[in-house]
Formats: structure tokens, C-alpha cells, sequence
């Protein structure tokens, strides 16, 4: 699903540039629930953010879905996320004047669905979330943990590939983290690959599959022992 | 072209931010109403002015005589110069091509009695073509006829204020006059827009007077329009040959400025023109001005709105917003506020000058403030351009920035 080969990627800084990726090399297959754990400026932000065509890489090789991505402009690459990638991010990025209902209807409605038809869908993913109840509120009427199943529900509105997640627990409180991790190993377990950035220990636990980052360095990549009932 | 779900994602924008969408919306009907009112009061300035000249018809020739006040050919200076019938006759065959309508004038100043009422008025005893020289209207009645001067008729046309003097809220129409012993009967009431001092003459046939209080064949002056086909330099060009001539019929010196005087209206008319495009550019200028500081506050407050909205448009590209709608919906959005706001403020403007009305008009010399269609069409057209100019540079701008760098604005 995700392929990359010799991944580099450097930032500059001023004069200087600033080397974040030295070449990194990850596979991840369908149905995978991946996550990557490294510190603050591991450099694993800066790897979703390729992943999720949000930025381009320097050099290196990365397929999407099989597809060769280079040279994308922003037209290309907005189809392709569209498409391909959902996202779920630490701060939300809800669009504060829309309810729920209107956020997760909103990549929809850039695919160009009829605005029926998107009422219908973004629905179906509230319930899934569980927060049909709260289809009209606002965001800022919503907790933390809600707003985040809302940016959960955005991400799988277009059925996508891959959802990213960009330390989605990173803003929440240990409960509803958790009701949060249970929702993405739901999804997953539905056939969804998801691939989740974090800097939490017990968040990368709950995931099948470890890749740990050190200085833009892939240093280890390990499945975790599945529990029995997780 | 038309989508409703864009519509709706523009509706909703401007709904909830109604505080941004008051903002640039006021920015730009302030501007547009500032600038429907100054070019409208300027408009208004500019119509007193042609009001003030419109007294008499712009293409008229009055021609006076005097003393002589250089000798020639052996004739001394301070000799006086008649005009006669045969002036007439002569101006008349000499430029028949030139003239438009030519009326030679007896003028006297006359006690006139009507009943008890009495006082002195200006009586011109002239031809019936003396009425588009003074743009005297009819009111009620007639104007003086060819058959009343053929027949020495002892008719008159007053003027409205003079109907009012001496006969109140009655009709003059059809009373007789007594003028200096003489009765005359009113045939006509005129109005002139020319103001009060053309509305207190009193005109009668030219031959009624000639002979009565003239000699024979003797007038006092003569007035003319030059035919509307000439223009301003043609005119000016008529009534300088029509000087010369007229000098040397009666032996005057060229050089000579006391004894034939030519009045041509033309030469105001030109000073008027100059005067008018001077108004007019200033007008413009102004105009121009305002709308182009409203111009720059809507691009200002463009950017500040696209700035503000960073964040939001990179969650929007990061859920497959494309360049394209990006821009599409910003630069609808902000085409949608000026061309409603700009309307809004064209509008308001055209109402307050409409309820100013002529209130200004003897304090500060502005009748009639108001925009001409093409100049309010115009304006609006001008807005729309530049909302789409202002809303599409920042849009371009936020378009092309990476989502990445747009997400993580605070």
C-alpha cells in the first residue's frame, strides 16, 4: 500500500539545511496497523506529512497504492488525497464554523458528491463513531474526544486507503485516548490500513507493528505480540 | 457555471463570519456611497453653472452702436452711429447662410398702468424671432406675430412678473395695458430661464414702436443666433467679419471698439467649455480617487480574510480541495460581498442626493446633485473588477501554499 524507498528529506534553514530524513525504507501492506514512534524531531512528523502527500520529499522512491509519486502538483496531489488518504490530526483541524455533520460531509463534497447523498454518508460515519446525536453541534460544543471521532469520521468519509494519524491522543486525556485508539483498532480490524504517528509508549503498543525513529533513522521495526483480546 | 453546493459553502462562509462580512461589506458601500455623493454634488456644482449661463441662447450676437472714438476718411471721432432698417437688410442678405433667427430692437424703459397698479418696465419692441434669442417661453397665450408687426398691432408679451405685479393671481391674457398713454393688449405670458430681470420685460411688435418713438427707419440694436450648424470658432469667426463689415459700411475705423459693438456669445461659450472640462476632470479625479481607496481597502481587507482564513483552506486542500476551488470560492466570495455592498452603497447614495434634491441650492450652489446611469452601471462594473482583482491575488496566494505550512498556522 505504502512503499518507500531511500526517502530523503531536508528543511532550510537559513544558509544551512537541515537533513531530517537520511534515507528511510518502509513497507506497509494493506489492512497493516502501523505505527511510528520516535521523540520530538525524529523526524516522523515530517514522514506523514509525505506519506500524506502534504509535502514532497527530495529523493527516494514512494508508491502509493502502487502509484509513483513525484512531481505532483497541488492539483494532482489534492485528488490523490482525496482519494486515497484520510487524516486525523493532533489539534483536530475542524472547521469551526461547521457542525459535525457539515465537517465530515466536507471531503465528500470535494469529490463531488450531491449534497444529499453526502448528508446520507457523513451520517452513516457519525453513527459509526457514535456521535449521530451530535450531527448539528458545533465543535466548540464539543469535547476533545469527540471532536476527534468527528475528524475520525472526516477521514474514513471518502473510504480511503490509508487513514494517517498524526498523534491523534496527542490532545487528550487518558480515557477518552483510549476510546479514541479503540475506535482506529475498530476500523482496522475492518480491513482499513492505518498508520499512526506517535511519541506515546502505550499508543504504539496498541498498534500490530512498531517503526521506531531516531534522527531520521529507521532503528527498529518490530510487530507487537498480539493480545488475545485486545 | 452555476453551483448551487458552492453557493451554499459561500453563503454559509460569509453567514458565519458575519463580523469580517460586515467589515469589507462597509468598507466598499462607504466607498461607493462616498463616491456616488461627491461626484453627484460635483455634478450639481456643474449644473448651477450651466443654469447661470442658460439665460440666453449659448449661439446668440447682440450688436450695439456708440460713438466714434477715432477719426476717418475725414470724419471725426465722436460721431454717432445709427443702425437702420437697411443695417437690417444688409446683415440679412450677407449672411443669410449664417444667421438662425435676427430680430432688430427697440428698447425703452415705460411707466406701464394696469387699474391702479403701476411701474416701469423694459419694453422691446421686436420680431417674433426675438423669442428663442431670450429663451422666453410661452406660458399662456401666444408670442408676438409676423401679422402683428405687418399691422403695427398694439399687442405685447409679459413676462411673468410682470403679470404678477400688476395683475396678481389673475390672467392678464386678453386686458389692455396702458403704456406711457398708450393702451396695448396682452396676447402672452412667458417664462425665462434667465431669472427674474428677463421675466419683468414687456415685448411688443418692432413696428409698433419704430416711427412712434423712433424716426422712421432708425433701431437701437440688433440681436441674432448664429445657425446651430457653425461651431464655436466658425461663430467667433462670423461675428468678426460681420464687425468688419459693418465698420466699413458706416466709415469706421477698424481699430475703432466704441462706435459698432459686436457681442458674441460664442466667445463665453468657448471660456464656459474650458471651464465645464476643468469641472469635469476635477469631478472625475475625485471620483476616480474614492473609488480607487476602496479599491485598496477591500484588497487589504482580501488579504487579511485569506490570512485568517490560512488554516482553514489547508484543512480544506488536505481533504482534497484542488488549487482551482480554492480560489474559485474565495474569489466568489469576495466578487459577492463588493458587487451587494457596492450596489447597497450605490444605491443609498442615489437616494441621498435624490432627498438633497435643490435644499442646496442657494447656499452652496449645488442644483440637482445626480449620477447619470452610465456613470452608476459604470462604478458597479469597476467594483466587480476589482473584487475579483482583490479577492483573486490573495486567493492565488493561499492556493499555493502547502497545505503543511497552511495547517500549521495559528
Amino acid at each position: 500500500m505504502i512503499k518507500i524507498e531511500k526517502l530523503h528529506k531536508s528543511y532550510p534553514i537559513g544558509k544551512d539545511s537541515l537533513h531530517v530524513l537520511k534515507g528511510l525504507d518502509l513497507h506497509i501492506k494493506e489492512g497493516e496497523f502501523v505505527s511510528i514512534m520516535g521523540s520530538s524531531g525524529s523526524g516522523k512528523s515530517t514522514l506523514l506529512n509525505i506519506v500524506g502527500l502534504l509535502d514532497n520529499h527530495d529523493e527516494g522512491n514512494y508508491y502509493l497504492n502502487g502509484q509513483k509519486i513525484e512531481k505532483l502538483d497541488e492539483k494532482k496531489a489534492a485528488i490523490l488525497r482525496n482519494k486515497f488518504l484520510g487524516f486525523v490530526f493532533q489539534s483536530f483541524n475542524l472547521i469551526t464554523y461547521k457542525t459535525a455533520i457539515e465537517n465530515v460531509a466536507l471531503p465528500l463534497y470535494y469529490q463531488g458528491m450531491g449534497r444529499k447523498e453526502r448528508q446520507k454518508v457523513a451520517m452513516q460515519y457519525l453513527e459509526k463513531v457514535g456521535l449521530k446525536d451530535r450531527a448539528d453541534h458545533l465543535p466548540s460544543e464539543l469535547s476533545g474526544g469527540e471532536k476527534q471521532r468527528v475528524a475520525v469520521a472526516r477521514a474514513l468519509a471518502t473510504n480511503p486507503k490509508v487513514v494517517l494519524a498524526d498523534e491523534p491522543t496527542g490532545a487528550l486525556d487518558s480515557a477518552t485516548s483510549a476510546s479514541v485508539m479503540q475506535l482506529l483498532k475498530d476500523i482496522n480490524r475492518e480491513g482499513m490500513t492505518v498508520f499512526v504517528i506517535t511519541h506515546e509508549e502505550d499508543i504504539a503498543e496498541q498498534t500490530d507493528r512498531i517503526v521506531r525513529l531516531k534522527d531520521g533513522v529507521i532503528i527498529s521495526d518490530e510487530k507487537v505480540n498480539k493480545k488475545v483480546n485486545a | 457555471m452555476f453551483d448551487l453546493d458552492r453557493w451554499r459553502e459561500i453563503f454559509q462562509s460569509l453567514n458565519k463570519n458575519k463580523l469580517r462580512t460586515a467589515l469589507s461589506g462597509f468598507t466598499i458601500a462607504f466607498a461607493i456611497l462616498l463616491f456616488t455623493l461627491l461626484f453627484g454634488v460635483g455634478n450639481g456644482l456643474k449644473h448651477t453653472f450651466e443654469e447661470q449661463f442658460a439665460g440666453d441662447s449659448q449661439n446668440s450676437i447682440y450688436v450695439n452702436s456708440g460713438l466714434t472714438t477715432k477719426p476717418y476718411k475725414g470724419l471725426q471721432s465722436g460721431r454717432r452711429i445709427q443702425f437702420r432698417n437697411d443695417d437690417s437688410k444688409f446683415i440679412n442678405q450677407e449672411f443669410s447662410d449664417k444667421i438662425q433667427f435676427f430680430s432688430p430692437n427697440i428698447q425703452r424703459n415705460m411707466q406701464v398702468i394696469y387699474k391702479g397698479e403701476q411701474n416701469r418696465y423694459t419694453v422691446r419692441a421686436v420680431y417674433p424671432d426675438y423669442q428663442p434669442l431670450e429663451s422666453a417661453e410661452i406660458i399662456d397665450g401666444r408670442f408676438l406675430t409676423y401679422l402683428d408687426v405687418e399691422r403695427k398691432s398694439k399687442v405685447v408679451a409679459i413676462g411673468k412678473l410682470v403679470e404678477k405685479d400688476l395683475f396678481g393671481n389673475f390672467s392678464a391674457l386678453g386686458k389692455n395695458l396702458n403704456i406711457e398713454g398708450i393702451s396695448y393688449k396682452v396676447v402672452g405670458v412667458f417664462k425665462d430661464p434667465g431669472g427674474d430681470n428677463d421675466e419683468r420685460y414687456i415685448y411688443t411688435p418692432f413696428s409698433t414702436f419704430q416711427g412712434m418713438y423712433k424716426p422712421n427707419d432708425e433701431l437701437d440694436y440688433i440681436g441674432m443666433t448664429f445657425s446651430p450648424d457653425l461651431n464655436v470658432d466658425q461663430a467667433i469667426a462670423f461675428s468678426n467679419l460681420l464687425t468688419k463689415m459693418l465698420k466699413e459700411k458706416h466709415n469706421v475705423d477698424p481699430r475703432d471698439q466704441g462706435a459698432i459693438r459686436v457681442r458674441n456669445y460664442a466667445e463665453g461659450t468657448k471660456n464656459v467649455q474650458q471651464f465645464m472640462i476643468v469641472l469635469n476632470v476635477i469631478i472625475l479625479f475625485i471620483g476616480i480617487g474614492t473609488l480607487i481607496a476602496g479599491v485598496i481597502g477591500i484588497s487589504n481587507i482580501m488579504v487579511y480574510i485569506v490570512k485568517e482564513r490560512t488554516k482553514e483552506l489547508g484543512i480544506r486542500k488536505a481533504l482534497g480541495a484542488t488549487p482551482r476551488s480554492i480560489v474559485g470560492m474565495i474569489m466568489m466570495e469576495s466578487i459577492f460581498v463588493t458587487a451587494i455592498a457596492g450596489y447597497s452603497g450605490l444605491m443609498i447614495g442615489v437616494f441621498a442626493l435624490k432627498a438633497i434634491g435643490d435644499t442646496l441650492e442657494e447656499k452652496y450652489f449645488i442644483l440637482n446633485p445626480s449620477v447619470e446611469t452610465y456613470v452608476v452601471v459604470g462604478a458597479t462594473i469597476v467594483l466587480i473588477i476589482a473584487g475579483t482583482i482583490a479577492g483573486y491575488i490573495p486567493a492565488k496566494r493561499a492556493a499555493s501554499i502547502k497545505p503543511i505550512v497552511a495547517l500549521n498556522d495559528e
